[in-house]
């Protein structure tokens, strides 16, 4: 138990604060996806052939190439691609890009992928009359989205959601690899100079456990918000 | 764009799909008996059977993998009496601790797949064979066995598609699988665009595989025929 003394002595306060930074990758990646899902959920519903193939292309390529490689791909190429950008300004000097913000690109693309095929699932089991009874009460399309097509949207979509948090919330640990320093990575660490691995990557496993128990209470409670009235 | 690089990686990536190939083949066959065993245990009525069955689909669900390969590729070492007996022959190996970590989470997996498949056998079914005679053991090999595992094929096919994207963290235990590979490649020549084009072809040519796969599969065992 003096192993998680907070403090100098122990490492209690280092696991804090990557638990907490854990949920901050979680949660900046989760957005990034929403971001993602916003811009390639219209695309694979559209009309167009071409527009539809680009949104197929992310989520088929993203959903089928393992999440580690992905990973490799932003940690290595991130930091080139930036370079590149910024040589066609005429900037030439080495930029280094942070770790939270490849590690979240990284995750939050991946669980853009997931969160796409949510979002395109749930609006396509709208039933068709709730746009066309919109369109017929004059309401703007605008309107029409946020008022009515949304709110029903997310009532189909939270559960869902709640499974793409959780595999989001998992994929972090993949992104200690790169050196943030989150659950994972702090657990390697520990681990490594108290020469007691066991201990430090089951606390690991505890911590994620109740991650995952409390994202699961709180999700719960949306779901019973945006079903009221069914 | 490299393409010499592109075609020299080629052949060396190729090479590492046997690896991640034999993870796969071997971890979901293994996976699959436990993952059948888990989902009886769990329609046990025996409170305690259950409750153990669902802590240990729980357990494996609700940790990331990395974690698991960790606490048994770098933990168990720890313990100085595993050490002293046979099974250490298995656990010292990087290779068989990716197989039992990767096994234990696609079984965690296919328990509750293969659970919700027999929950939702029509009861009739059940009916009409005791109503034939027919003993409950072999309504339960005959009958339901085969209903459930057509019911969840669909889903066994994602958990195919997610295992394969799995095996891919056995490259952190030092294994040079199709990612280790392509990492190490990477690392070397700097050129992560390249490298992940040829890899990440490979990897979905695989998901398309197994794709079609189990939608023939789907479409042979269908019950409207």
């Amino acid at each position: 138990m003096e192993l998680l003394a907070f403090g100098k002595t122990g490492w209690g306060d280092e696991l804090f604060y990557a638990t907490l930074m854990t949920i901050a990758v979680s949660i900046t990646a989760m957005l990034i996806g929403f971001f993602f899902a916003i811009i390639f959920t219209p695309l694979k519903l559209s009309k167009y052939k071409s527009l539809n193939l680009i949104g197929n292309f992310y989520t088929t390529v993203i959903r089928g190439v393992p999440e580690l490689l992905v990973i490799y791909l932003f940690f290595f190429g991130g930091s080139g691609a930036i370079m590149y950008v910024a040589s066609i300004f005429g900037y030439f000097e080495y930029i280094e890009i942070n770790a939270f913000i490849t590690g979240s690109m990284a995750i939050g693309i991946i669980s853009g992928a997931y969160s796409t095929e949510v979002f395109r699932g749930a609006l396509q089991s709208i039933d068709k009359g709730q746009f066309e009874a919109s369109k017929v009460l004059g309401i703007s399309k605008f309107t029409q989205f946020y008022k009515i097509i949304l709110p029903q949207m997310l009532r189909l979509a939270i559960p869902n959601l709640s499974n793409v948090w959780q595999i989001t919330l998992k994929d972090t640990s993949l992104i200690s690899v790169t050196g943030l320093v989150e659950i994972m990575r702090q657990s390697y660490i520990a681990a490594g100079s108290t020469r007691d691995p066991l201990f430090f990557y089951s606390f690991a496993a505890v911590l994620y456990l109740m991650l995952t128990y409390l994202s699961m209470k709180i999700i719960n409670r949306l779901e019973i918000k945006y079903s009221r009235g069914y | 764009m490299d393409f010499d690089l592109m075609f020299t990686s080629f052949p060396k990536l190729i090479g590492a799909t046997v690896v991640t190939l034999k993870l796969l083949s071997v971890s979901l066959f293994f996976g699959l008996i436990i993952g059948l065993l888990f989902a009886i245990l769990r329609l046990n009525k025996n409170i305690f059977i259950n409750k153990f069955a669902y802590g240990y689909s729980y357990l494996f669900r609700g940790t990331p993998l990395l974690v698991q390969i960790f606490i048994i590729y770098f933990g168990l070492g720890q313990i100085e009496y595993l050490r002293s007996t046979s099974l250490w022959i298995i656990l010292k190996e990087p290779y068989w601790c990716a197989i039992i970590a990767f096994t234990l989470n696609t079984g965690a997996y296919t328990s509750e797949i293969l659970r919700s498949a027999f929950q939702t056998i029509k009861p009739g079914i059940i009916e009409a064979g005791k109503s034939l005679g027919i003993s409950n053991k072999i309504i339960f090999y005959k009958i339901q066995i085969p209903i459930a595992i057509r019911q969840s094929l669909p889903a066994y096919g994602n958990e195919i598609i997610l295992m394969m994207k799995g095996t891919s963290l056995a490259s952190t235990v030092t294994l040079m699988d199709l990612t280790g590979v392509a990492k190490y490649i990477i690392s070397t020549t700097f050129k992560p665009i390249e490298v992940f084009i040829v890899a990440g072809g490979i990897y979905l040519f695989m998901t398309f595989i197994i794709h079609n796969v189990i939608k023939f599969l789907e479409k042979k065992y269908s019950f409207s025929q």
